[in-house]
Formats: structure tokens, sequence, C-alpha cells
């Protein structure tokens, strides 16, 4: 069996808000490791620290000290960044929100557009892109309609869509089926599963939601700062 | 994919609306620019347009437009024997305001040198000049009186036979030209009860002198035209055309030497006039100017700032995916230019349609267009500055406030 290629790697991450008396550790030595095509699960209670985690991850939030690598390659090193992080984040991160956080002022298609606008790509090429993700995401007829005018599962499909289309090997997830209902909620899981499958893509997910954990790889779960494996289906 | 532009296709009334408000700014920029242009016009109108080489006058004044300047009426006949001189005539003006239909009409009233001069030099719009030696008068379209319509001046009435587009007097008034002797009757004209009062005043007067003497006084009683010394000054200034090839510089050395007159050229007449009477003005409209362009820059600021602002989640987003600040300063960047060009394109439009009927003439060209074209360009690009300064402390995290 051929060793599964690494994505991301966090190594003992410590994040620690505040000072003196009234510090609050938010991660204690965190570390995990995602791979190519597997879906990880992040559980905790809130203010747990798996926001934080994964904006740590997500290069936005840098942990003071451990070590944080993409694809085996060291880009925070104890709160020191190794690159252009906006770049690391434009190729190599894409990211779902608990709110799909569309761009009010753009269409579906166009808010996937803009995902390669800002990688400087924006041709036909790209449009013709955009729609293929929309349609492979079911919402292919709604391209042209703005986000007050979609749903809330088709607003997260939209945003799910522009999280690919850079066709990034991580994809971070923070609560993104919180807003929907069950159903809504399964059906999303159940896409970012088939992503992870199809596009190949380590997608880490926050979620509460106990009800979809079966369709998780890894589910990881964390309290007061440490992460714990709390099962592995890998 | 142009994101300034989509997000302004999205509110664009509210964009709209905002742009013509700066548009209203903006054409008071350029109205300012407009209105000195057309002070300087208005001012030196008059001496371009009455076509003279020389402008004699009372010695050591400027008149007869930025001061005042009496000559006597026979100097007329005096200048036409000095060597190089080949016409001379007689000129008056003055500011007279006088109740037209009731309401105020205030006028610049020239009088022109019947026979030779009957408004041939004038520009003209409709109507002719004038014909008859009496009671016609040339007015100008600004003063909004019709053909053949009768205005009543001193103690006669006045028919209108031609009217002029564009002739005002260095403060702005419509130019009315009547014959040179009709002017000095507008001109001088008084009541009844003021001729008696007058009378009355020289009587008291000649008592303090050694002239006091019952035949004097008895003089004193009569018309006016009896001492000529009393008389009112009968004219402002001798226009003198030279012959051609003559020197106005030879004819103003022959001149230097009669003690009662000054000889001023018409570039000199000119100079007056926009030293003396526009001068101020010039100050006051570029301080007005100057501190219309930082109220401008202070709103447009503002208004970048708070659309800015607006944007904060969607511009944390676009950084969040790792948008380089170009991108970011460039939507700011493209949104202010695109709200400055608006405004400058209502601010056009309000110019050629509303300017030619502001109370003073706003004359608007190509130097002035442009110059707020420049202002504004400046204007937008120092305004979002405030915009692309509050879009770079943007953290990304903010996305994930909610």
């Amino acid at each position: 069996m051929e060793p599964r290629e690494e994505v991301v790697r966090a190594d003992q991450l410590n994040k620690t808000y505040g000072s003196g008396h009234t510090a609050v550790r938010a991660l204690r030595g965190a570390s995990l490791v995602a791979h190519r095509g597997e879906l990880v699960a992040l559980l905790g209670p809130s203010g747990s620290g798996k926001s934080t985690l994964l904006t740590a991850l997500g290069l936005l939030n840098l942990p003071e000290k451990g070590r944080i690598a993409l694809a085996g390659q060291d880009v925070v090193v104890n709160g020191i960044a190794h690159g252009d992080l906006p770049s690391l984040r434009r190729s190599r991160i894409g990211f779902v929100f608990q709110k799909s956080n569309l761009i009010p002022f753009l269409t579906a298609q166009e808010n996937v557009r803009v995902a390669f606008k800002i990688n400087g790509q924006d041709g036909v090429g790209e449009l013709r892109r955009s729609q293929e993700l929309l349609d492979a995401l079911g919402v292919g007829e709604r391209s042209d309609h703005y986000p007050e005018q979609l749903s809330g599962g088709e607003q997260q499909r939209v945003a799910i869509a522009r999280a690919l289309a850079m066709a990034p090997p991580l994809i971070l997830a923070d609560e993104p089926t919180s807003a929907l209902d069950s159903h809504r909620g399964r059906e999303v899981m159940d896409l970012f599963k088939r992503v992870a499958h199809e596009h190949g893509a380590a997608i880490i997910v926050v979620t509460h939601d106990q009800r979809t954990l079966d369709l998780f790889d890894t589910v990881f779960e964390m309290e007061d700062g440490i992460l714990a494996p709390a099962r592995s289906a890998a | 994919m142009n994101l300034a532009w989509k997000d302004v296709r999205r509110q664009k009334g509210r964009f709209a609306l905002t742009a013509f408000g700066l548009g209203l700014l903006f054409a008071i920029v350029l109205a300012m620019g407009g209105i000195y242009r057309g002070l300087i016009e208005d001012a030196t109108l008059l001496v371009d347009r009455m076509g003279a080489d020389l402008w004699v006058v009372q010695r050591d004044t400027r008149g007869p437009f930025a001061e005042r300047s009496t000559v006597p009426a026979d100097l007329e006949d005096r200048l036409r024997v000095v060597p190089g001189v080949a016409e001379t005539r007689r000129f008056s003006s003055a500011i007279i305001q006088r109740n037209h239909h009731n309401h105020s009409l205030r006028m610049n009233l020239v009088g022109l040198a019947w026979p030779w001069d009957r408004g041939e030099g004038l520009p003209l719009a409709e109507g002719r000049t004038l014909a008859q030696a009496h009671l016609e008068m040339i007015v100008d379209r600004s003063l909004g009186l019709a053909l053949g319509e009768r205005v009543h001046l001193g103690n006669d009435d006045y028919t209108v036979v031609g009217i002029t587009k564009g002739l005002l007097g260095s403060g702005g008034d419509g130019v009315v030209c009547v014959n040179e002797a009709d002017a000095s009757a507008i001109l001088a004209y008084q009541p009844s009860e003021a001729l008696r009062l007058e009378r009355e005043a020289r009587v008291s007067r000649l008592a303090h002198t050694e002239l006091d003497s019952p035949a004097n006084e008895e003089r004193l009683r009569g018309d006016e035209g009896i001492l000529p010394a009393l008389a009112p000054p009968p004219t402002n200034a001798i226009l003198v055309k030279l012959i051609p090839g003559a020197r106005v510089e030879a004819v103003q050395r022959t001149l230097a030497g009669w003690v009662e007159v000054t000889a001023t050229s018409t570039e000199e007449q000119r100079q007056f006039l926009l030293q003396g009477v526009v001068e101020k003005s010039k100050r006051q409209i570029g301080l007005f100017r100057a501190l219309l362009g930082v109220v401008s820059g202070i709103i447009v600021a503002l208004i970048v700032f708070n659309m800015t602002a607006a944007k904060a989640h969607d511009i944390a987003l676009l950084k969040l995916m790792g948008a380089k600040t170009g991108v970011v300063v460039g939507l700011i960047l493209e949104q202010s230019m695109m709200l400055g060009g608006l405004g400058y394109a209502f601010a056009f439009v309000i110019a050629e349609l509303s300017f030619q009927y502001w109370p003073r003439r706003v004359v608007v060209g190509f130097p002035e267009f442009a110059g707020v074209a420049v202002l504004v360009t400046v204007i937008t690009l120092i305004s979002s500055l405030a915009g692309i300064h509050r879009a770079l402390k943007i953290p990304p995290t903010l996305v994930l406030a909610g």
C-alpha cells in the first residue's frame, strides 16, 4: 500500500490569548496530520480551541510555538512565517464557513470566479470552470443569482465551489452545517466526502453535529486546547 | 471581472445619488473658475468693444471705468486737430438703477457719439442700430427687455430698437446704449423739487463769496446752463481713433503736455480694470476655490471611507482567501475614481445646462473643464487613501467573527 500524501501537519501548536492572570491558553501542544482525500472532523465544546486551531492551520492566526507544514514544507515555525502566507492561502487552502460568506454584490458564478481572479486568472477558461464546479455541486442553474436569492444550502454549495476553485489540497471548514437543517447538513457533509475523495483534498471540518460523524475518516476531539484523536477510519 | 464595478452595479441608485451630490460640489468649483473668467471678460468687454486707440480722461484719474472722470465736451474738438488723430467721440458711462414694470432694472448706461457712432460696433443679436437722434436705445439681452419695449428714463420714454448679446459693464450689468446727449440728459435729470433745492443751495453758497450780488443771484435761480461753470460735467472721456500708422505713444507724448487730461491706451485701460476691479474678486474666488477643493476632498474621503467600512467583511474575505494587496487597493481606488468620474460628469452636465442662466456670467471652456478634471482626479486619489488605509487594516479573521 502506497503511503498517503501528507497535506498538512501541525506539531505541538501553542497559542495563548491575553497575558498575566487573564491569559487563556487556546492551544496546548495540539498536533495533527491530514492526508489527501481525508475527511477530518474536529469536535469539541465552544471555547475549546477548535476555531483557533483552524485559523492557525489556515495561516491566519499564528501560534507562538509549534510548527505547521504544508506538503512537507515548514511554513510557520514558532510564530514565524516562512514564506508568503497570503500566497499560500491563495493557492493551497480553501475556506468554508459557518455562514456561507459569499460576496453579496457578486452572483453565484462570480463568487466562484473571484477565487480565480485573486490568483490573477480571469479568462474564459475560468468562467467555464466556475460553471462546471457549480454544476457539479448541483447549483449550476442558480449561477446568475445573487446570494440573497439563494437558500442556505445553495449558498453553502456555492461557497464549497469557491473553496474548490483553485483545487487546493487543503480545505478548512468552520461549522459549515450549523445554519442548515439536519437534512441539508448531511447533504453538505456528503458533498465534502465526495469532494475529498474525488478531488483528493484534505478537508478539516469543525463541527458539533454528531449525526454525521460516520462520514468522516478521522475524528479529533478538543478540550481546553488539547487535541486528541477520537477515532480513525483510515 | 471588475469587483469595483460589480459592487457599484448592485447599489447603483445610492452610488448615483452620492455622485450627483459630488457633481453639484464640483459644479460649484467649476463655476468659481467660470465666474472669474466671466469677471475678466465682463470687465474688459466694453473697453475692447469701443474700438478706441486712446482714452482721454480727467488728469491723473484712471477713468472712466476704474474711477470717476469728467472732461469738458469741447475737448472732443480740440483733440481732433492733434497730429495722428483720425477721429474723436465723447463717451459717458454710468451705472443706473430704475424701476421698470415693478422690478428693479440695473444697467450700465453708455452714451454713443451720435451721429458718428450709432452702435455699429456693438454685438447686435436682434434689431438695429440707432436710427434717430433721440429716444432710442440698444440694450443687452441680459436685461430682459424686448424689441419695441419702452423704458422710462429721466423725463422721457426710450424705445428698445436693438438687442446685444453678452455686452456687459465691468460690474456685470447689462449695457444700455443711447445717444450721448440722451445719456447726459438721463444722468443729469432731477425732479423739480430737487432742482429747486439745488438752486437754493447755490444761492446760499454765493452769499459766502465776493461774487454775491443781486444780478448773480438772479442768474443762479435760473437755468443752470446760464452759468457753464456750474453746469454738470458733460462727459466722462473722449475716445480717440488714430490714423493708420500713427503711434499711440507719440500721441500720448503730445497729450502729456495738456494739463487737464491724461491719455491712456486701450491696453492700459484693460489693466486698470483687471488690477482695480477684478483683483480682489480674483483673490476671493481663488480662496473660495481652495476651500471648496478642501471640502470636496474631505467629503470624498468620508464617502470612500464609509464605502470601504461597509465592505469590511467582503474585504476581509478577499484577504482571507489570499487576495494580494493590489486587489483590495484596486477595488477601493477604482470605486473612488468611478465616484469622482461620475461626479465630474454630473458637474459637466450641470455646467452645460445651467450656467447660462446664472445671474453673473459664467464662462467655462476647455481650460476650466480640464482644470477641474485634474482637481477631481487629485482629490479622488488623495481621498481614496483614507479608504485604502482602512481596508489595509481590516484583518482577514474578521470573516470568522461572523
